[in-house]
Order: C-alpha cells, then sequence, then structure tokens
C-alpha cells in the first residue's frame, strides 16, 4: 500500500498549514526521516518528513497552498506500486474558500487552482448549471470546503463580466494575508481593545552601562555583549525586585509567575516574532546574549519552534538600533508589561546647577491596568533605571 | 348528515380507538401481547378493551415471542387479522423467525395462494431510560424484508388511520410507534379512516433544503426549522411515515426543488433508512440538482446508554439538527 504523506499537526491549536516549499519532486526517492517538505504554520516553520521509504509521487499541494491538517499533500509508493493503487481526493488549497471576494477585486491574486485543476469539485448542480451555459469549471473559484463549488459561485461567475470592468480601476496590490501577519492583527487587535494600557517613561543614564560594556567586550575570547543584553538582564532582575508585576490577567485570578521569562521581540522579513529567555533573572549576561544570538538567528531563518516562544512573561521591544528615541509598545497578551526602548542618545543633562553633555536612554513601560497600578508600574521601572544605572549589579 | 366530529387526543388513544373500531367492523380482527389484557398493556394502549371484548379477543400471551408470533401467524394464515403488541420493540428478537422467514415469504412461496393479514405494534426508540436493551429503533432491520411492509407514524391522526389501514392490508404490517409520542395529543377525527401505507407527507413546505424524518424525529425536524427560519433558512421538513415501501416521488421532487438533503432519524446512523434516503435521492434525477453533500443525522454507533446525558447525547436532538443544517447551508460541510 502507497504511504500516505498528510500534513501533520505541529500546535496544538493549527487547523491548517501552509506548505511553504517542496524539498522533493514527483518521482524522487525518498529514506523514511528525510525532510521532504516545509510547513508555515501561524507562528513558525516546520520541516515534515518521509514516512517511510520508497518512490515520492502524487503532489497534490503546490508550494504556498493552504492544507487542512491531516489531508494527504503527497503519497511515497514501494516497488511496483502506483497511483493506481489509491484512491482519494487530492488536496485542494482551504484558501479556495476566500476566492468569491478576491475574484471580483483581482482575478490574478484569487488562488482558485486546486491540486487537479483538470478535475474541479463542484456539486452536481453546479455542474449542470456550469454545463448549460457552457462555462468551463476550472475558471470558478468554490467557495465550499477544499474548494467546492457551488451553483451559487457558478452563478457569481455568471455575473463576473460586470465586476471585471471594475478591476480596471483598482490602483492598489493586494498583498495576500500570510499565517504570521494574521496572529500579528489578531493577538494585537485583541490587546489594544480589551487591555487597558497606561504608559511611564523614564531616561536612563547610560555613561556607566556603556563604559562597563566596553571594558567587557574589550576581555578577548570572551562573548561581545550587546546593549540589549543588559537590558534584557536588568528588566528581568527589575521584575525578580517588584514580583507583583511578574504577572497576568486570567479570569480565575491574577497569575503571578515564578519565573521570569522575557519575550525578545525580533523583526524578522514580513513580521516579527517573540522568542523568549526564560528564567533571564538567574542567567549570567553571557548566557543570555548567546541565547538572544541563537533565537534571532533562528527566528530570522523562521526556524523557531513553537517552544521557543510560548509563554513569556513581559517582552522587551528595541528599537534603538534605528535611531528611535522613544516610543510606546502594544502590550503581547496575556503578559502584564511591555519596555519599549530607544537609542542611547548623548543629549544636554542638567547636573547640579549646570548643563553638561550625558547619554541617555529613553524607556516607555505600557502596563495593563487591571495587573499593574501606575505605582506598582512606577516601582518597576525606577528598578530597571537603577539597575541601568548602577550596572556593576547586574554582574553578581 | 352530521359534520364529522374531531377531538384531541392522545397517540396512544388513538391507538386505541383504532383497535376498537378495527374489532367493531370485523370480527375476525382480535389482539394478542403480553399483558394486553387486565395490564392493560406495558404502556397502558390496550387499557380496558380486555373488559369490552373479553380475554378471546385480547389475548394475553405467555413470555414467549416466538412461540406467540407463531400463533398469530397461524391465525392469519387461516383467516384471521391479528394485533399482535411486543412489549417493547427489542423483544422482536426472539421473533423474528415467524416475521422474516414465515410471516414475510408465506405468500410468495405459495404462489399467491394465501396471505398473512397479520399487523405487528412495537413499542420503539429512547428516552424513557429503559436502558440498551429496551430502547432500539430497529425498524430498519425488518424494512430491509421484502414481503413486509413497515410504517412509522408520527402524530395521533396518523397513528389511527395507518393502524386502520394495516389492519385492512392483505399483508403483513410492521408498525413502530416512539414510546415517547404515547402522550403527545393531536385532532382524531372519531369516524374510522385511513392513511395510505407507502406515502410521505410534507409537513413543512421550504425551499433551502429538504429534511426528511422518520417518527419523533419529525418533531425535532419541525422545531429545528422553525429555529433555523429565523436565519432565513427555509427548511423542507418530510415525514416519511412508510420505510416499506418507500415514497421515492416525496423525495426526490422535494430535492429537486431545494438542492439539499439532510435525513434524520433515530436508528443508527450507519446502514440505517437514512443511507437509503441518500441512494434513492443520487440514484434518481434529482442528483443533479444536489448543491452540496447529504448529510445523515442517526443514532450514535453505541447501544443506548442508561445515563440520562448519555442517553439524550446518543440519538439527534433539535439543537444538534439546527447546528449541522446551518454548517450545511453556510457552507462548512
Amino acid at each position: 500500500m502507497p504511504i500516505e504523506v498528510i500534513l501533520p499537526k505541529v500546535d496544538m491549536d493549527m487547523a491548517a498549514g501552509t506548505i511553504s516549499r517542496w524539498l522533493v519532486k514527483d518521482g524522487d526517492r525518498v529514506k523514511k526521516g528525510a525532510t521532504i517538505f516545509e510547513i508555515e504554520t501561524d507562528k513558525s516553520t516546520m520541516e515534515v518528513e518521509a514516512p517511510g521509504d520508497g518512490t515520492i509521487g502524487q503532489i497534490s499541494a503546490k508550494e504556498g497552498a493552504v492544507v487542512p491538517v491531516g489531508v494527504a499533500v503527497a503519497f511515497i509508493f514501494g516497488e511496483g506500486e502506483d497511483a493506481s493503487a489509491i484512491r482519494l481526493p487530492s488536496a485542494v488549497p482551504a484558501k479556495a474558500a476566500e476566492a468569491p471576494r478576491l475574484l471580483v477585486a483581482s482575478a490574478e491574486i484569487a488562488p482558485i487552482s486546486s491540486g487537479d485543476s483538470s478535475k474541479p469539485r463542484a456539486t452536481p448542480l453546479a455542474r449542470r448549471i456550469a454545463r448549460s451555459h457552457g462555462l468551463d469549471l476550472t475558471a470558478i473559484a468554490g467557495s465550499g470546503p477544499r474548494g467546492r463549488i457551488s451553483a451559487n459561485d457558478v452563478q457569481l461567475q455568471l455575473k463576473a463580466p460586470a465586476a471585471k470592468s471594475v478591476q480596471a480601476n483598482i490602483d492598489y496590490d493586494l498583498v495576500p494575508i500570510d499565517g504570521m501577519r494574521r496572529t500579528i492583527a489578531e493577538r494585537l487587535t485583541l490587546s489594544k481593545t480589551t487591555v487597558p494600557h497606561f504608559y511611564l517613561s523614564a531616561a536612563c543614564d547610560m555613561e556607566k552601562l556603556l563604559k562597563l560594556r566596553a571594558e567587557i567586550n574589550a576581555v578577548e575570547n570572551l562573548l561581545k555583549l550587546s546593549v540589549n543584553d543588559f537590558i534584557v538582564k536588568a528588566l528581568a532582575l527589575a521584575l525578580r525586585q517588584i514580583p507583583e508585576a511578574n504577572a497576568s490577567w486570567s479570569d480565575e485570578g491574577i497569575r503571578r509567575h515564578r519565573a521570569v521569562d522575557v519575550s525578545v521581540a525580533v523583526a524578522v522579513e514580513g513580521g516579527l516574532y517573540t522568542p523568549v529567555v526564560r528564567a533571564a533573572e538567574s542567567k549570567t549576561l553571557g548566557q543570555i546574549g548567546a541565547e538572544v544570538k541563537d533565537l534571532a538567528a533562528r527566528a530570522k531563518d523562521r526556524r523557531l519552534q513553537p517552544s521557543d516562544f510560548a509563554g513569556g512573561t513581559t517582552t522587551l521591544s528595541n528599537l534603538g538600533m534605528y535611531g528611535i528615541e522613544s516610543f510606546a509598545a502594544i502590550i503581547n497578551p496575556p503578559q502584564a508589561t511591555i519596555l519599549a526602548v530607544g537609542a542611547a542618545t548623548r543629549r544636554p543633562v542638567v547636573v547640579g546647577e549646570e548643563i553638561r553633555i550625558g547619554t541617555r536612554m529613553d524607556c516607555t513601560l505600557s502596563c495593563d491596568h487591571r495587573v499593574v497600578d501606575g505605582a506598582l508600574g512606577a516601582q518597576l521601572l525606577s528598578a530597571f533605571r537603577d539597575l541601568i544605572e548602577a550596572p556593576l549589579r547586574l554582574l553578581v | 348528515m352530521n359534520a364529522p366530529i374531531t377531538r384531541e387526543l392522545t397517540y396512544s388513544q388513538a391507538i386505541q380507538e383504532a383497535l376498537a373500531q378495527a374489532m367493531d367492523a370485523d370480527p375476525t380482527v382480535f389482539l394478542m401481547g403480553e399483558d394486553i389484557g387486565v395490564y392493560g398493556g406495558a404502556f397502558q394502549v390496550t387499557g380496558d378493551l380486555v373488559h369490552r371484548y373479553g380475554e378471546d379477543r385480547v389475548m394475553d400471551t405467555p413470555i414467549a415471542e416466538l412461540g406467540a408470533a407463531g400463533v398469530a401467524v397461524g391465525a392469519a394464515l387461516a383467516g384471521c387479522k391479528p394485533v399482535f403488541e411486543f412489549q417493547f420493540s427489542d423483544f422482536s428478537a426472539l421473533a423474528l423467525e415467524q416475521i422474516v422467514n414465515q410471516a414475510a415469504k408465506i405468500r410468495f412461496m405459495l404462489g399467491g395462494k394465501v396471505s398473512v393479514p397479520l399487523v405487528m405494534r412495537f413499542p420503539a426508540g429512547s428516552g424513557t431510560g429503559a436502558a440498551a436493551q429496551h430502547s432500539q429503533s430497529l425498524e430498519a432491520w425488518l424494512a430491509h424484508v421484502p414481503g413486509l411492509k413497515v410504517v412509522q407514524p408520527s402524530t395521533p391522526y396518523d397513528i389511527k388511520g395507518m393502524l386502520l389501514a394495516a389492519i385492512d392490508d392483505p399483508d403483513p404490517v410492521m408498525v413502530f410507534e416512539h414510546k415517547l409520542l404515547y402522550k403527545m395529543k393531536g385532532d382524531v377525527p372519531a369516524e374510522p379512516y385511513r392513511v395510505p401505507i407507502g406515502k410521505a407527507i410534507v409537513r413543512r413546505a421550504g425551499s433551502s433544503i429538504s429534511i426528511v424524518a422518520t417518527s419523533i424525529m419529525v418533531h425535532r425536524a419541525l422545531e429545528a426549522a422553525e429555529i433555523l427560519a429565523g436565519e432565513g433558512i427555509d427548511a423542507e421538513v418530510i415525514d416519511l411515515r412508510t420505510l416499506r415501501p418507500i415514497d421515492r416521488e416525496t423525495i426526490i421532487e422535494s430535492v429537486k426543488k431545494t438542492g439539499r438533503l439532510a435525513c434524520v432519524y433515530e436508528g443508527v446512523k450507519t446502514l440505517g433508512i437514512g443511507a437509503e434516503i441518500s441512494a434513492i435521492v443520487t440514484e434518481s434525477e434529482a442528483f443533479d440538482y444536489l448543491d452540496a453533500p447529504i448529510l445523515r443525522l442517526g443514532g450514535a454507533e453505541a447501544p443506548i446508554p442508561y445515563n440520562p446525558v448519555l442517553e439524550k447525547a446518543a440519538v439527534p436532538q433539535t439543537d444538534l439538527i439546527v447546528t449541522r443544517v446551518r454548517e450545511l447551508l453556510s457552507g462548512r460541510i
């Protein structure tokens, strides 16, 4: 019997995945365990291994196709086996469900192709209407499950010429929404519309920290530390000092977390990830530096595992490298705080009765008021600033 | 002529009235069953008939279904018209030899020279907390046998008319009565009348989907249709009434109109009446009118549980019909 290659469920709440890349093609020999394709979920890219030895065939989902979990996307044939040994419907992109809307707006984007476009899925009534109007079903986008064409879809197509004239006036390009963009949109909309945010800002004196960093980085054979590594550690220690703020809201009660897990926002092509440095308060700067470097590199390659970005009790977002002086961030739910960090800049500061040139870094802490009140947030930000301004405490 | 009198009767009163009128009209009609005499029947359907017609015509049998059914078949062959009551339809398993191998076959095997004018009544279905051996819906078993007619009347009006039609019928007719329907009330004419065997009826006309239901599921389908109507889904509800001979025409005409089909029945889903209804549609010209997969809602693939929550969950309820039809109409199935 040919072995089915199915789209696996790699994440608890995963219903479908996008095939981002095939590493094999029809006719290739594969060994059990070899990577044969990659899938993109809402959160990450995963490699899928061959479930057995044989010759790959009947690849039915193209790259970019959204496939429901559990659907066969290819088969592995043993010696002397061919497609006649299987009788299963080919996988068709679930994305086609959005097609009618897209069809009107921009026909060239509508993902209407099915795995086997010579045999579109259509209801008997849809076929009958198409037949009586001489319509080609392969040119119609199905709105049903797995792209099934219903009578209504055919009726829409019959009215389509009118819609096409509208298309000429469109002066924008429609960019399809991928899993990551949708997750960002959903989570941040949820946060900004349901979490009562307030914001606290403070400027940290960076003179000592930058000096300390230069000294450490001058030591040979040591991993070079970034300013961000110090900030991760300072934020974690500050939350250790103010444990009431290391918490998150839930309907059952406020969860006060025992460890400080710092999510670090990492920008990638087309979006961002927030991998987590766990128990950052108990790690050395060197450990944090190495960990962030590894997580950021894997994030950019979209190679993070779901466990790399699950959880987190606070988030650090640093836009200093873009020359941003200050900004306010949206909380990453269900966390209660997020620290937005700008660039350390040289600026005039008042020292006693004099104006001198100092180096300051603006930080803005966003708090979920359900969990963190103003005074508590202020204590946290103040503890953070004290640690940044007395950085030797980050080493011991 | 006097205007016809119609009263509100329960389903079980309607049965009793039909039995009495049949016995009044024809001296060869008599009743058999366990505890149908002085006790009045397990579900009090025969009530006091024994006092009105005597023990020769309202006959208590021993707890021996196979032997008693054999007596009934023999009496029918000898020119009587027995109406046999099973205490629970489940116990018909004991009498299958007489039903399947004798009653259903004799007319064919004797070249049509004799027939078996036997009526059997089967209190069926779940919902009474009577557990796995007293709650089944086995009508599809018997509907699989040529030579038998199988009906499932769903209202007091229909049970009276179909029972009288069954007693008139020269061949064995199996009448399945859902136990939860016995207390249901409805208008019933006082005079004898017949509801034809083999004719389904459209209980609610609609355009969005054809829901073909049997027995108590007709009422759940009608409730569901009212809820769905509030959402703009206009369901047609067909009461199948007879499983054999099945009314193909009503089903096919309805599906040609609506383009969608749901079958709702209490018997176990797999290999049940829903499969037959689906096949009738796909084999007919209605196939070309289908605009969605066919939906079957039937009983769970399990014995009926005793636990009341599980018992309810084991057979289609109104909510389930609403949910599944809604899913079908919104293109999620």
